[in-house]
């Protein structure tokens, strides 16, 4: 599996901090579809890699492929140098890598702080519900958080305090990547800048940052590397600031007249446009996913580890 | 990381869980009832429309028979309630999981059997009886754990299952007898029927209680205010606490003015205790109801969503096993019938009744208390009216579809109270 447009932009890259996370080759189907394939994709400490691509182009899915909600089918994923094996949410926080997920992954019922630790909580035996309390409104605070208070259930917050939340939680602990799924898609235009900036302290602390958006503005003004995704492939990776707004649309939208496509046209004739299921990008191809055995990827939390094979060999407990 | 300090406004300090401007005060007693209110409103009922309900009922029967409300038929009361209530306790953590055990009657009814076989006709030591009957129940719920975790049926369906099979052991297990006697003078026996406190003791019992919800509630407000975050102030605490000791040693002498309070119901109070503590100050509790409101979410805060389930069906069947000897131990035989009838539906009612949402994610052990306190009554008060079990059965199908509507009603208006 190679993936054309890989290597020379890699090596062009200003500052380099050391490797954190090197995905090589990785690729993923939900049944009939390959929502993954062959992914390549490198973060740096102190960088900030944008995941770019349209609707359904797999980013999502890589997310919780790098978060250990699905394992991936094949590929290799290595962290700080050594291989490693993502199969769990447990293996990903061991290893130091936080995610925002898009849907934000909250607990309604759960108040904001239960929200915030859940599955860290200070003193298991006998919760530590003061001292969770006021960490939690240190990081609320760091975000310029406008929650009026912690201890009401998630489900009465607004799109924009939840998602503060989410990000808030990912904070927790030190982790040492960042993966942050469409962060600002609910937030006003203040919060939107709070995230930005929260970014940027991330990187100047050393943190790799992977961050999706559809905002190229956003884009821009935060990351150092671009990486687009299309129907499921490495579409060309970008260094901000020798690249326009318009050869990155060009890379997501797949027009045939940029430079990154026609070079990969050159080295792979299996151009991702004509090998690529042509309906990847609805939500429609999910309903087609339904042979036995494969869509249990899609089933409920409490069926997915055990009815996967590879995730079941190496889970712990 | 940065932390950016709070900023505290000017003037009186503020408490830094209180900064927000939208925040309306919320301060001493009126402040409480307030905060309360709103909560009502917000489709947060707790156990208020339960209590209320106990409330209606003891009134109802007590103008209708004033035996209803002497300490002589409180006493059998409590004692009757012990062994649903115990189940029903079961039945909350899986209720709070969002799953459902169907078959906690026939694991009673089994488990039953298992001590009275093994006490009675085998001779082995009572502990050793009591430990095996347990262990029934254990394996009940790993059974259980298997097929959801591993096979993904719902569990609606594989306690159906269970409620047939288990049911069929415990016949099988009680054939060549029919039904087996425990012996009227042993501990067991003597547990459920004979053993009440002595009033001393009882009504110290009391005071430590209040004292330990006065001394956790006045250092968690300290902790908060060492920290800086708002405090309940004491003057609630105490007015609270002071609620609490008349209300109890009132509850107390009453029924010391007979029997007193059986060691058994001592019992039931303190598994509700541990549980109560267990589900709201554990990291294990915590991840019970983060698994009922989302498993998903839970899953990916690393949380092991299967080990989750596995603990809220063994519990479950564990307290149904403790349950089923407790009857029988109250009954002084293990029958056949030992479980079956309404036990199931007794229990799984009063969860819901108590508060419990079919939902999952909310509810509290103290549910199982409340529930199985209008259930008993409902029982005890048409018996003392010489009422056949038929109309038993119609005013707790109506109660228990109360308390369903209102569990659905309460869950709507959270949704249009933006409370999920
Ligand atoms: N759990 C799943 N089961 C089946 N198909 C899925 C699942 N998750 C994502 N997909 C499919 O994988 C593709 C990529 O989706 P996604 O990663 O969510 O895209 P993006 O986040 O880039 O919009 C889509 O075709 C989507 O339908
Ligand atoms: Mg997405």
């Amino acid at each position: 599996m190679t993936a054309p447009a890989t290597d020379s932009p890699t090596t062009q890259r200003p500052k380099v901090g050391t490797e954190l996370l090197a995905l090589r080759g990785v690729t993923k189907h939900f049944g009939a579809v390959a929502a993954l394939t062959g992914i390549d994709l490198t973060v740096h400490a102190g960088e900030v890699v944008a995941l770019v691509g349209d609707n359904g182009a797999g980013k999502s899915t890589l997310v919780k492929v790098l978060a250990g909600v699905h394992a991936a089918d094949s590929g290799t994923i290595s962290f700080e140098g050594q291989d490693v094996r993502i199969h769990s949410p447990a293996d990903a926080q061991d290893l130091g890598i936080a995610t925002v997920y898009q849907d934000l992954a909250l607990c309604e019922n759960l108040n904001v702080v239960e929200n915030l630790f859940l599955g860290q909580e200070l003193r298991p035996a006998r919760l530590d519900d003061v001292s969770m309390e006021v960490k939690a409104w240190e990081l609320l605070r760091q975000l310029s958080a406008k929650i009026p208070t912690v201890r009401i259930p998630v489900a009465s917050l607004s799109g924009g305090q939840r998602q503060t939340v989410a990000i808030a939680r990912s904070l927790l602990g030190a982790p040492k990547i960042i993966i942050l799924d469409e962060p600002t898609a609910a937030l006003g235009v203040a919060q939107t800048a709070e995230v930005l900036n929260l970014v940027e302290r991330l990187r100047e602390n050393g943190h790799g940052v992977i961050m999706i958006s559809h905002n190229m503005a956003d884009v821009l003004a935060v990351a150092d590397t671009v990486a687009v995704l299309r129907l499921g492939r490495n579409n060309g990776f970008f260094t901000v600031g020798d690249v326009s707004i318009e050869q990155i649309i060009a890379a997501i939208t797949g027009a045939t007249d940029n430079a990154v496509t026609q070079r990969a046209s050159r080295r792979d004739p299996a151009t991702p446009e004509t090998e690529a299921p042509p309906d990847a990008t609805t939500d429609s191809t999910r309903d087609a996913t339904t042979d036995a055995g494969e869509s249990d990827d899609t089933a409920s939390a409490r069926d997915d580890s055990s009815s996967n094979p590879t995730a079941l060999t190496s889970e712990k407990e | 990381m940065t932390t950016a300090p709070p900023k505290v406004p000017q003037g009186a300090p503020v408490a830094s869980d209180r900064l927000d401007e939208r925040l309306q005060a919320r301060e001493g007693l009126s402040g409480w009832v307030q905060s309360w209110i709103d909560r009502f409103r917000g489709g947060d009922l707790g156990l208020l429309p339960v209590i209320v309900g106990i409330v209606v009922i003891w009134t109802t029967f007590q103008i209708l028979n004033p035996i209803f409300l002497s300490s002589a038929n409180l006493v059998n009361l409590t004692l009757e309630s012990v062994a649903t209530g115990v189940i029903a306790l079961g039945i909350v953590f899986v209720l709070l999981l969002g799953e459902i055990d169907l078959s906690v009657g026939s694991v009673s009814g089994l488990s039953a059997a298992t001590v009275a076989t093994l006490f009675v006709v085998k001779g082995f030591p009572a502990p050793v009886a009591i430990a095996a009957s347990i262990g029934v129940g254990v394996v009940v719920g790993l059974i259980y754990t298997l097929m959801f975790n591993r096979f993904g049926v719902p569990s609606f369906v594989i306690s159906l299952a269970g409620l047939l099979a288990f049911l069929g052991v415990q016949l099988w297990l009680l054939g060549e007898q029919g039904s087996i006697n425990l012996p009227f003078d042993s501990g067991l026996v003597r547990f459920a029927q004979i053993s009440f406190m002595p009033d001393a003791v009882s009504y110290v019992l009391v005071l430590v209680a209040v004292a330990a919800v006065f001394a956790s509630g006045f250092y968690n407000a300290k902790a908060r205010r060492d920290k800086g975050l708002s405090a309940p102030s004491t003057n609630g605490l105490l007015i609270k606490s002071g609620a609490l000791l008349v209300g109890l040693g009132v509850a107390t002498w009453y029924l010391n003015r007979d029997r007193g309070v059986g060691w058994m119901f001592v019992f039931f109070l303190v598994l509700i205790v541990i549980s109560n503590y267990m589900l709201t100050r554990t990291k294990w509790g915590r991840s019970i109801f983060a698994v009922g409101g989302n498993a998903e979410a839970a899953r990916r805060s690393g949380i092991n969503v299967n080990r989750v389930y596995a603990w809220g069906f063994v519990v479950c069947s564990v307290l149904a096993s403790v349950g089923g000897i407790l009857a029988a131990a109250r009954l002084g035989s293990a029958t056949p019938a030992t479980g079956t009838g309404d036990v199931n539906l007794n229990a799984i009612a009063a969860a819901v009744i108590g508060g419990t949402s079919l939902f999952g994610g909310r509810g509290s052990a103290w549910a199982a208390l409340v529930g199985i306190i209008v259930i008993t009554s409902i029982t005890s008060g048409l018996t003392l009216l010489n009422l056949s079990s038929g109309y038993r059965f119609m005013v707790t199908g109506a109660v228990l579809l109360l308390a369903v509507a209102l569990d659905s009603v309460a869950r709507r208006s959270r949704a249009s109270h933006g409370k999920g």
